[in-house]
């Protein structure tokens, strides 16, 4: 099948590709022609107008939980993989946090295999250690070679730091990062940020420092060993401004933040809706501050929506009992655009990097390219769509949402990837005649 | 007189005027608890479920009391432990009992906020009995009742809330209540006790039990928690009656008059000793009595207000 995307502002920060209003002109899902088409290069091909929109490489979201296996009520890879498309992300990395947990080749390969026929492409995380439990590190060379691209105990920080140190010390043989979720347990028994709003709703709290002591660890560890650390859901100003020093130093650290840390704070708590507690916890404004700060500058690499679905059941509940997390997908680039790019904190190169280029490289994944005879893998985004956030709507099988009703701006309108094109609700197969 | 809010969650945001309201009509059935009759007809007909999700003895009785004098059905629901571990949800639950036609409900329960979170799944009128670490509405507004019939005003006077802040639904309740009425207010522990932020709601911070009881006309003495997991904020039982305990040589050493409550149940020998738990000072019992009227005063307001 031929297509043509037309009048599209195509965006490739890397490539310094920045084209206005062109023409890009698909052959069987991989890239023709990029510019002014002829009538004949066009001729037969289906046409689809993107004026105003942006085409860039596809997004990618390197923290997301796919529940599968184990938790297919929630989500499945393919339902996660649905509506990772509808938010506008042709890429994913899943976190190993499922029952069992991605501890074995066995299971990645089971979750690539689920994905295999996707737009999505799905790259597992697997365990850091055994059955994420902190004691012995999990078989890395194999969970590699059946396709693993980092390691975390995601939900937890690994326990103890001499299982760190193996676990760097063994994925450095294969340069994979390890992702660590920063919390030290023994501070963490709360529900909500510790702090006055913590006091003020009788909530027990999780210090800042919890995570700050986390990090600062990993960060030493990372030094001593040569390993790379991956910060995961960065949420407090003392953790951005480690990252910052480490980063000076030369210590290998990358960091990632989720859309809700640099858009609400623990304000947000007062009506004890369920649908705002998540782990880390939402801190204060000054840590917002600081993480806008950190997205600047470079401290914060990568956008990431730590897409969490829990079941209804689950989180209608007494607060303290409730599960943490977000449904992410399908509000990530909308609260980017919204709250990072119309409020010129960064500009569209920079926003692009963070949700496309650089998850990619902390990963060693390759770069979509925009070269013809490339497999095309874009993601057009209308930059001012103003919608509104409707769960009801939702991809995901589950629809726990703080952004319920929320006006954004800015929205994905198609995705393309593996000969597949995901527009207007409806799959189209570029390979087809 | 009517009350502004149909539903009593807690005391943070509730009007100077409320309070008022309710203390000066605990104060009218405060004189029905004298009467050889106790019982008045006020609220005949009106189903109130008592929904204890933790245990209670002395404020699901005091509320039990409350409810049958002024006359109304009390049903009794008491679970320990979430309602996840039971299988059926706290929502299903609730909404069991109130397909049995209800009119108000008295929840305890060990989750803060879940008050506030049964307003939103039942219509019923919701009376907080305690929630969590959050809040204990009705335990400071007899405090404050007591209070203010053995001092007069609250206005200006000074109240030291002494124990375990961090983990008390009453000190909170008491902080929020005390200073809408204008008394200045300040809490005294350990410092492990005392949550980083507690500045932040206007109080004051005292380390040292003398300064607090030259400082204050009124101690209100919380009751430690014995448990294992509350005994990690501090080193020992000897240690915390030896520095934060309430002795009646303290009390003479520093030779004030000063009123000292206690919401019960009393560790003699840690909090307060026995001799100043049975002493001239504490105002224990009391408390207790107006317990009941504030209750019925608070049953009364919301139960008629519909």
């Amino acid at each position: 099948m031929k297509i043509v995307l037309k009048n599209v502002d195509v965006i490739h920060p890397e490539e310094k590709i920045n084209l206005k209003g062109v023409s890009v002109l698909l052959n069987n899902g991989l890239i023709s022609k990029i510019g002014e088409l002829s009538s004949d290069e066009s001729k037969d091909a289906r046409e689809f107008d993107f004026s105003g929109n942006i085409l860039v490489p596809g997004l990618y979201d390197m923290h997301v939980h796919l529940r599968e296996p184990g938790r297919e009520d929630e989500e499945t890879v393919i339902s996660g993989c649905n509506s990772a498309a509808s938010g506008g992300f042709t890429g994913v990395a899943c976190m190993p946090n499922t029952e069992p947990a991605i501890d074995t080749a066995e299971v990645v390969k089971f979750i690539k295999e689920q994905a295999s026929n996707h737009l999505v492409d799905v790259y597992p995380v697997a365990a850091a250690s055994l059955g994420r439990k902190g004691e012995i590190i999990s078989p890395m060379a194999e969970l590699v070679e059946a396709g693993a691209v980092a390691f975390s105990d995601d939900g937890v920080a690994i326990k103890t730091s001499s299982v760190l140190r193996r676990a760097f010390e063994y994925s450095s043989m294969y340069n994979v990062s390890i992702i660590e979720h920063c919390e030290d347990e023994s501070l963490a028994e709360g529900a909500m940020n510790e702090g006055v709003n913590s006091t003020l709703l009788g909530l027990p709290g999780v210090p800042s420092v919890a995570e700050d002591i986390i990090v600062s660890r990993d960060i030493l560890m990372a030094e001593y060993t040569g390993g790379r650390i991956h910060i995961a859901h960065i949420s407090t100003k003392n953790s951005v401004n480690l990252v910052r020093e480490a980063k000076k130093k030369g210590i290998k650290v990358t960091a990632e933040v989720t859309p809700h840390h640099f858009t609400l704070t623990d304000d947000s708590l007062k009506s004890y809706d369920t649908n705002f507690k998540m782990n880390p916890p939402l801190r204060t404004q000054e840590d917002v501050d600081a993480i806008i700060k950190g997205l600047k500058d470079g401290t914060i690499d990568c956008i990431a929506s730590d897409h969490a679905p829990h079941s209804i059941e689950e989180k209608e509940s007494e607060f303290q009992f409730a599960p943490n997390g977000i449904v992410g997908f399908e509000t990530t680039v909308g609260l980017s655009f919204s709250e990072l790019l119309k409020k010129n904190k960064l500009s569209i190169e920079e926003l692009i990097k963070k949700l496309c280029m650089n998850p990619r490289k902390i990963l060693n994944l390759p770069i979509p390219k925009f070269d013809s005879g490339e497999l095309a893998n874009f993601t057009i985004i209308d930059p001012n769509l103003v919608w509104t956030v409707d769960i009801s709507k939702y991809k995901s099988k589950s629809k726990n949402s703080p952004f319920d009703k929320k006006l954004l701006t800015g929205k994905s309108v198609a995705v393309i990837n593996r000969k597949k094109m995901f527009h207007e609700d409806q799959w189209l197969d570029l390979s087809t005649a | 007189m009517a009350l502004s809010s149909r539903h009593l969650l807690g005391l943070q945001g509730v009007p100077k005027e409320d309070i008022q309201t309710i203390l000066d009509t605990a104060h009218t059935f405060r004189e029905i608890l004298e009467r050889p009759i106790k019982k008045v007809p006020t609220l005949q007909g009106k189903t109130i479920v008592n929904l204890f999700y933790e245990s209670s003895t002395r404020t699901r009785i005091s509320f039990e009391l409350a409810e049958k004098r002024l006359s109304a059905d009390a049903i009794n629901f008491s679970i320990s432990g979430s309602s996840v571990s039971k299988g059926e949800t706290f929502k299903d639950t609730v909404r069991n009992i109130e397909a049995m036609k209800i009119d108000m409900v008295v929840v305890r329960h060990s989750a803060a906020g879940t008050p506030l979170y049964l307003t939103k799944i039942c219509n019923a009128n919701v009376i907080n009995a305690g929630d969590g670490t959050h809040e204990h509405p009705t335990q400071a507004l007899l405090d404050m009742y007591s209070i203010r019939q053995k001092v007069g005003n609250l206005e200006g006077l000074k109240v030291c809330i002494l124990g375990d802040i961090s983990h008390s639904r009453v000190a909170l309740s008491n902080i929020f209540g005390l200073k809408t009425m204008g008394a200045k207010v300040s809490v005294c522990g350990p410092s492990t006790m005392i949550p980083r932020d507690i500045k932040n709601l206007g109080v004051d911070v005292i380390y040292n039990i003398d300064e607090a009881i030259q400082e204050n006309d009124v101690l209100n003495v919380l009751r430690i928690q014995l448990e294992r997991k509350a005994r990690e904020y501090f080193p020992s039982i000897r240690e915390y009656a030896k520095y934060f305990g309430i002795t009646q040589d303290r009390l003479d050493k520093n030779g004030k008059e000063i009123l000292i409550l206690h919401p019960g149940p009393i560790n003699r020998g840690v909090e307060l000793s026995s001799e100043v738990a049975d002493g001239s000072n504490q105002i224990i019992l009391y408390q207790v009595t107006n317990g009941v009227a504030i209750r019925m005063a608070v049953l009364y307001l919301l139960g008629t207000l519909n």
